[in-house]
């Protein structure tokens, strides 16, 4: 891939890398080792701080976590869809009373950090609860995102193909619907399940709220058994792997989509507000 | 509105905390995600590896959980540091893998013949890379690196979860003090995010203007 970067490495060079590796390993297990000593020594590694994983119980309270969080990543993302469509088309719009607001709508909720609406959410509308202040914050902020995914999707398309379907007679709204959405959806696909990382990976919002999400249930967990290192491996690898396979998911949509349309153009992205970081 | 005025200074302090928060989380995650990125396309496999692996990680693990992992987990290991440190370093290192990928994927934007150019020059890999690959990439990633900056201007508010009364934090203690004026509180600190948001995408902007080279 970038081996363009260097030369072949020839017998010194791959003695002296295999040298270097040997001897990072050995440093990289040596600090492991040590860690694992220190936590040792404060007994993270007796058997009765991982026993709370042979009972049932914490599984099943770790099952629950797991469907509240995808309960609030599913319901953000459907209700950020809904709202980021009709935030897209308010700013493709050739009105500027509609173009305008949906334009300070997107830029305010892209600027705002979404913990603070969170935060703001359910302090003003005690109603909601946890799960609704949650669920609120996700749908507005994602909502402005895909808005802006959706906006640049369709103006991504060239414009040949509105040109052409305007002169084959067709309305505003069929060469919306018939010509440039199917196009943009196809190149927008990567970048909507990258963002569905980002709803999933923002759900853990909700442990300051006190949702009972995934990474809450695990802080009840080892504020009751005193196991925070067994607990914290145990929900990173579970994060992990429902996120790397989502994230592996969008790489292969992207990779075929990319023979489809052979060869993506080389996209300028401007400095963005709603990076999914 | 008069409570949000009497309260400017808290305010204000909120975001210097903030800004202090992304100063540190800037500097560790470009030293970082640079290091990172070098390793990534090194001629070193198992360099390649570990650069691969903290990328895959921590890319899908959530930014609350890496709090979690360093305000409750480095104490467990006899590190102990103020709150606001612990939030540099949970901020800084989690920015890193995405600034890491937004490098490597500049480093492959360079054109072949540049790097070629330059081995057949003589410059072994780290020359290549610092002096020829390394600024004609930096150019080109500044748009993306200048998006994960403002990303993690706003990440710094999750810091108010673990003990740093930052921007975010001090709409909650405030809202908590005067729940009648919730709303001027909540859009007198939104528009202090709005301005920095807005300040740093014209910093970038006009940073890429002037760095830009037509290839």
């Amino acid at each position: 891939m970038s081996s363009v970067l260097y030369d072949l490495p020839g017998p010194v060079a791959r003695r002296r890398s295999r040298i270097g590796s040997v001897v990072g390993g050995v440093v990289v297990v040596g600090l492991v080792v040590l860690v694992l000593w220190r936590l040792q020594d404060r007994g993270h590694f007796e058997g009765d701080k991982w026993e709370p994983f042979e009972d049932p119980d914490t599984w099943n309270a770790i099952r629950d976590g797991v469907r509240r969080t995808l309960q609030a990543a599913v319901v953000g993302i459907a209700l950020a869809l809904v709202l980021g469509i009709l935030l897209a088309v308010g700013r493709l719009s050739e009105r500027s009373v509609v173009r305008w607001p949906a334009t300070v709508v997107v830029e305010f909720f892209r600027a705002v950090p979404l913990l603070m609406l969170i935060f703001f959410f359910f302090l003003a509308f005690p109603d909601l609860g946890s799960f609704g202040a949650l669920v609120l914050g996700l749908t507005l902020y994602n909502g402005a995102v895909l808005a802006e995914i959706f906006r640049a999707g369709i103006l991504a398309v060239p414009r040949g193909q509105s040109e052409a379907a305007y002169s084959l007679g067709l309305g505003k709204r069929q060469v919306m619907q018939q010509v440039l959405v199917p196009q943009a959806v196809r190149a927008m696909l990567p970048a909507l399940i990258s963002q569905c990382v980002v709803v999933l990976k923002d759900t853990s919002l909700g442990y300051v709220i006190t949702y009972d999400e995934l990474l809450r249930t695990g802080r009840l967990i080892y504020d009751n058994y005193f196991n925070i290192i067994p607990t914290v491996i145990v929900i990173t690898v579970i994060y992990v792997s429902i996120n790397a396979s989502l994230s592996a998911l969008a790489n292969l949509v992207e990779r075929r989509t990319r023979v489809r349309t052979g060869g993506a153009p080389v996209v300028h992205a401007p400095v963005d507000a709603g990076a999914a970081v | 509105m008069r409570i949000l005025l009497d309260n400017l200074g808290k305010i204000l302090e909120g975001f210097q905390v903030t800004l202090v928060l992304f100063a540190g989380g800037t500097v560790l995650a470009l030293v970082v995600g640079t290091v990172l990125a070098a390793m990534r396309v090194s001629p070193v496999p198992p360099l390649r590896w570990a650069g691969a692996t903290y990328v895959n990680v921590v890319r899908n693990t959530p930014l609350v959980l890496v709090f979690i992992i360093i305000v409750f987990g480095l104490p467990e290991l006899g590190i102990r540091l103020s709150f606001r440190t612990f939030a540099i370093l949970a901020v800084g290192t989690y920015t890193a893998a995405f600034v890491t990928e937004a490098l490597r994927s500049g480093i492959n934007t360079v054109g072949a013949g540049q790097a070629e150019a330059a081995r057949s020059l003589g410059l072994t890999f780290g020359q290549t890379l610092s002096q020829v690959v390394m600024p004609q990439a930096a150019r080109s990633v500044i748009p993306p690196i200048g998006s994960i900056l403002i990303a993690m201007l706003k990440n710094t508010s999750v810091a108010a979860g673990f003990g740093v009364i930052e921007a975010t934090g001090t709409l909650r203690e405030l809202g908590r003090d005067f729940p009648q004026a919730l709303y001027w509180l909540f859009f007198g600190i939104a528009a202090g995010y709005v301005v920095l948001v807005l300040l740093l995408s014209v910093a970038f902007r006009e940073l890429e203007r002037r760095l830009v080279v037509l290839r």
